[in-house]
Order: C-alpha cells, then sequence, then structure tokens
C-alpha cells in the first residue's frame, strides 16, 4: 500500500461551494457518466477544468471544500473525470459523507490553505501522492504536506467500494 | 458532566448514554427527500432489498421543481410517485394545494417533533430543530441504505452554544440576527456540529423566526442546529403529531460546548450577505444604495406568514421599483395570506406570487437572473450563479429589508421605510 499517485494540480481557493463544482442548474441529470463535463463551469478561472481536466489529475483546496447543498452531483463530477482524491484543509460534514458513501478519497492536509494563498500549489504543478501515507509532495517546487488518516469504519466503506456496496455485503 | 441537547437525542434513539465523539448507529424516525427520491429509489433499488424497511417513516414532499420545468423534473417527479405507490408509503405530497416546500410542509404536516431524529437528504433539513428535534441533511446514496436498512450512523457532535438575550427594535428581525451569527462564525466555523440557541432571546422569538435560525445552521457548517422545545412549540404540533415516541430533550446546565457566542438581540441591526458567501455580512449602513434588479421573498428560510406580513407592511399602499417575487412556502400559508390580504397588499405593489415550492432560490425556475443582475433575497444562499446566470449577485437579507429595497430598486434599510 504505499503506492505513489502522479498528476497534475487543479488548485482552488476556501469554501468551494457545491454550486461552484456541480451548478444546481444540471441537478436533474442523474446519471453519474454525464456529470463531468459540468465540472466548476460557474469557478472563476476554471472554466476550462472540465474540457482540460485528465484521469489522474488532483483536485487541492483550501477550508470547507464542498460546502453549501448535500448533493451527491458534486462528488461524481470529480470521481467520473478520474480525479483519485481531493485534497483539502477542510472539507463540509455532507460532501465528506457523500464521498465516503461512494469510495472517493479526501485527504485533510494541514496547512494546505495558507500554501494556496502563498502561491506554493499553482494550477499545472505535478504532484505525488502516497494515500495511505498521506504523504503530498509537490514535484514542481519541492514543497512536501502531510494529510490525515480516515477513521476504520471510513476505511471500511471505501475499502467495499463505497456505502451501497458495503450494505450488500453485510447484509444478513 | 451534564449532557448535551445532541448527546440526549442521540442516546435517546441508540437506547444508551452517548458523549460527543462515540460513533453511534439509530433508527431515523422519518426520512424526508423531495425531487431527489426518484433517484434515491434508484439507488435503493441497487442494494437488493425489496421493500422500505418502514414505508410508513419515509416523507417525501415535491419542491424544488414545481410544476416541473423541464421534463428531466417530470421524469424524477414521476419515479418518486410510482415509488410510493410501489412501497404502499403513504406520506407523499405531490403537486398539489397540499404541498408546499419540504421544510415548510414537514412540519406542518406534524413530522418535526421534540427528540425525534430526523434525516433528510436536503442540506436544509436542520430547520426542524426549531421544533427540538435532532434533524440532519444527508445525500442520496445515504438515504438509500437507510431506507434499506433503518439504520444511519453519526458520530454524535460537539456543540456550539449561543446565547442570546434581548429584544429586536424595529425593523429587525432573526434573519437579521442569524446573518450576523454567520459573519461571526464564519461558513465553517460550526463544520461537523450541533448548534444550540439558548436564553431569553429565543424563548420570546416566534416559532418560524426560531425556523429561520436553524434552518441557516447548514451554512455555518452544522450537522443540525436546535432550540429548545418549549410551550410554544409544543402548541404548535398540537394534534399534528405524526408519531407518538416524541419528548421534549434539552441540554443540561453543565453540559460542555466547544464553542459559545453571546449576543444581545438589541444589538442587531439590518444585515445583508453579500456576493458569493454566506459570511460576507454587511449591516446595511455599509452597502445601502447598491443597485438591484430583482426582489425575492420566500425559500424554506423566510417564505413564512410573518415574512410575507413583515413585507407588506412596508410595501403597503406603494409601489416596487423592480420586479418582485413572491412565493409561500406552502399552500397553508399562501391561502392564510390570501385570506388575511397580505397577497392582496403585495399584488397591489406590483409583486407577483408564484406557486409554493423552492423557486429561483436554487435557480430552477420562476425568475432566474441575467448576466450583470443583482437579486435581495430572503433565501439561505447566494453562492455565485446560484439563481442564474454565473455573473449574476445574491444579496440575502430579511423580509423587512428585501420588502424596502424593492421599493427603491437599490439595498435600503428597512427602519427608514416602516
Amino acid at each position: 500500500m504505499s503506492e505513489v499517485l502522479k498528476g497534475r494540480a487543479w488548485v482552488f481557493g476556501d469554501d468551494v461551494d457545491t454550486d461552484l463544482i456541480y451548478h444546481n442548474k444540471y441537478l436533474a441529470e442523474t446519471d453519474p457518466k454525464n456529470m463531468p463535463q459540468y465540472s466548476f463551469e460557474y469557478y472563476p478561472g476554471k472554466e476550462g477544468f472540465a474540457k482540460g481536466v485528465k484521469p489522474g489529475d488532483f483536485v487541492v483546496a483550501g477550508k470547507n471544500f464542498g460546502c453549501g447543498s448535500s448533493r451527491e452531483h458534486a462528488v461524481y463530477c470529480l470521481k467520473e473525470a478520474g480525479v483519485p482524491v481531493i485534497l483539502a484543509e477542510t472539507c463540509s460534514r455532507i460532501y465528506y459523507r457523500n464521498a465516503i458513501n461512494n469510495a472517493y478519497p479526501v485527504l485533510f492536509v494541514k496547512g494546505i490553505s495558507d500554501a494556496i494563498k502563498a502561491g506554493k500549489l499553482n494550477d499545472g504543478d505535478e504532484l505525488e501522492v502516497s494515500l495511505s501515507a498521506g504523504e503530498i509532495k509537490n514535484a514542481t517546487n519541492g514543497e512536501t504536506f502531510h494529510g490525515d488518516a480516515v477513521s476504520d469504519l471510513e476505511k471500511d466503506i471505501m475499502s467495499a467500494g463505497g456505502l451501497i456496496p458495503y450494505l450488500k455485503s453485510h447484509k444478513k | 458532566m451534564g449532557k448535551t441537547f445532541a448527546e440526549k437525542a442521540l442516546g435517546k434513539a441508540a437506547g444508551h448514554e452517548v458523549s460527543a465523539n462515540e460513533v453511534v448507529t439509530v433508527e431515523p424516525d422519518f426520512c424526508m427527500s423531495h425531487d431527489n427520491t426518484g433517484p434515491i429509489s434508484r439507488t435503493f433499488k441497487k442494494i437488493g432489498v425489496k421493500k422500505v424497511w418502514k414505508p410508513e417513516r419515509l416523507v417525501v414532499i415535491l419542491d424544488h421543481g414545481v410544476p416541473a420545468p423541464s421534463s428531466d423534473h417530470a421524469v424524477n417527479h414521476k419515479e418518486a410517485r410510482e415509488f410510493m405507490a410501489e412501497q404502499g408509503a403513504p406520506n407523499f405530497y405531490d403537486v398539489s394545494s397540499d404541498g408546499g416546500v419540504c421544510h415548510q410542509k414537514f412540519p406542518e404536516e406534524g413530522f418535526a417533533l421534540p427528540g425525534l431524529v430526523v434525516i433528510g437528504s436536503d442540506s436544509h433539513t436542520c430547520t426542524y430543530g426549531a421544533f427540538g428535534a435532532f434533524a440532519t441533511g444527508i445525500g442520496r446514496s445515504e438515504m438509500a441504505a437507510a431506507w434499506a436498512t433503518g439504520q444511519i450512523w453519526f458520530k454524535v457532535p460537539e456543540s456550539m452554544k449561543i446565547n442570546v438575550r434581548g429584544k429586536f427594535k424595529k425593523g429587525v428581525s432573526p434573519k437579521d440576527f442569524i446573518l450576523k451569527v454567520m459573519g461571526d462564525v464564519k461558513s465553517d466555523g460550526a463544520d461537523y456540529m450541533s448548534v444550540e440557541f439558548h436564553g431569553s432571546g429565543i424563548d420570546e422569538m416566534s416559532v418560524a423566526g426560531r425556523m429561520t435560525l436553524c434552518n441557516l445552521g447548514i451554512e455555518m457548517g452544522a450537522k443540525n442546529a436546535v432550540c429548545k422545545p418549549d410551550r410554544k412549540v409544543l402548541d404548535y404540533i398540537k394534534g399534528r403529531e405524526k408519531a407518538s415516541n416524541w419528548e421534549p430533550l434539552w441540554a443540561d446546565a453543565d453540559a460542555a460546548y466547544t464553542k459559545e457566542l453571546n449576543y444581545d438581540l438589541g444589538d442587531i441591526v439590518p444585515g445583508i450577505a453579500k456576493p458569493h458567501t454566506v459570511d460576507n455580512y454587511a449591516a446595511i449602513d455599509e452597502v445601502k444604495g447598491t443597485k438591484i434588479n430583482q426582489a425575492f421573498l420566500g425559500s424554506c428560510t423566510n417564505g413564512r406568514m410573518e415574512d410575507l406580513r413583515e413585507a407588506a407592511a412596508i410595501l403597503k399602499g406603494k409601489r416596487a421599483a423592480v420586479r418582485t417575487i413572491v412565493i409561500p412556502a406552502s399552500w397553508n400559508v399562501y391561502r392564510e395570506a390570501m385570506r388575511d390580504g397580505t397577497l392582496d397588499t403585495l399584488l397591489d405593489a406590483g409583486c407577483i406570487v408564484c406557486n409554493s415550492g423552492c423557486g429561483p432560490c436554487l435557480g430552477a425556475h420562476m425568475g432566474t437572473l441575467a448576466p450583470g443582475e443583482a437579486c435581495v433575497s430572503t433565501a439561505n444562499r447566494n453562492f455565485k450563479g446560484r439563481m442564474g446566470d454565473k455573473d449574476s449577485f445574491i444579496y440575502l437579507a430579511s423580509p423587512y429589508t428585501v420588502a424596502a429595497s424593492a421599493l427603491k430598486g437599490e439595498l435600503s434599510d428597512p427602519r427608514e421605510a416602516l
């Protein structure tokens, strides 16, 4: 479990709300596969995300990522785009639960909000992320960051592939 | 050491004493969902369980796009309708004059009761804390799982105590207070926490006003928000109760809090949350004169009778300078406002009154914004582009301030209009 993921960073600020991630205009869409095309459409300067994101790229954000609505679209649209993990200082409660329930990792990284503000993480930087060790290295400038580990229950749900597969495997 | 409200409510549901940060699994008393019921039912079917664990625990209220503004919305409604029929689930509020915004209808119908655990696949489910319920928003997958298993896990939250005393001055209302609190606490200041409102200022407040406070708990990141279920709440729920296992619960005086804040309502002034974050607070003096193109009075935050009356008090005998959209939070509110003349007053002032539902709050229909336009709104979120074009602006305010601003076509101090 020492796999290191490598990819480019897409860097966002604090309080990235669910309308910025996935606008309510597209809420009637229910197929996760159709959701990536709308990702970050409303985020100033990131209009090109949906077209430009490549599988393996990382979403990097500051505090309170995913605040606002309970819409799961905001998780699907990034997961389906192939973003393997969200790296954020903190994340809203409902967004976090939705992420875990869909086996989608969010790594909480202390100091990342300030690092973004200080220009230590920029769009296009090459990152190396070890989920198991919680280590993040910005290969572009050598900066390193450390993320928190997840709890056992969360790990169980994640390793089953999400809440629904977890329940299926635990069904009496 | 005493217990917080969250510890008591989750302890009651778990059947044993619990403390903050403990993980518990409980059976929800009610599961609320709205137009997203269709997609939830699809996920539910994937689990491989045929029947919902207790169909009578489901409460489904269509409100996000009613009547359906597109065929995609119509498909979601149709699926919800068929699923509820197939499950023999009785608590379904379809597109009819029995309906309304879910967070208004749910209490009106007697599902929001003291001491119950309510989950809803909508972030503003925390509104029911105004009735002393432990109520919190969850996602769709989690709702499907709860329907299948009758269980949901929670980490018992730590709690924040907000002590409130004093009385509002003229032209100031609960929305102004909670906008100020959001500005102080910030949009993540209560992340994962249970927010308790205490004190004589809350005791004096109407149940509708408390709903406005609890509704906005999520905008500070809270898991739930709650007020003490007092005589006013007991009077409200009398004759409506849809469950018998409710019980008024409240925090002990010596409970432990992570954070404590104190406010005097007499110090509160009309306030605004400026674009594009809910905690971007300004007192009205700082933003007075900002041009607006639309005013919106409605939503689960401020679409109740007293909200409409407050706006009408300002608009009476005058004419709005910009398009003003009024959406009563339920058809019961609509009827009452029709009977007591409030709707006439608003219509005479040039407002248009739309059917009850979420309307333009989330940009679905009935008043979306063009590029460059600004709206002053009684709703709960001013996220960039939430009400329409991504280059539009939303200012959150009280019904008084929305009405006063509608009259002038710019953000205005309601105290000068009353």
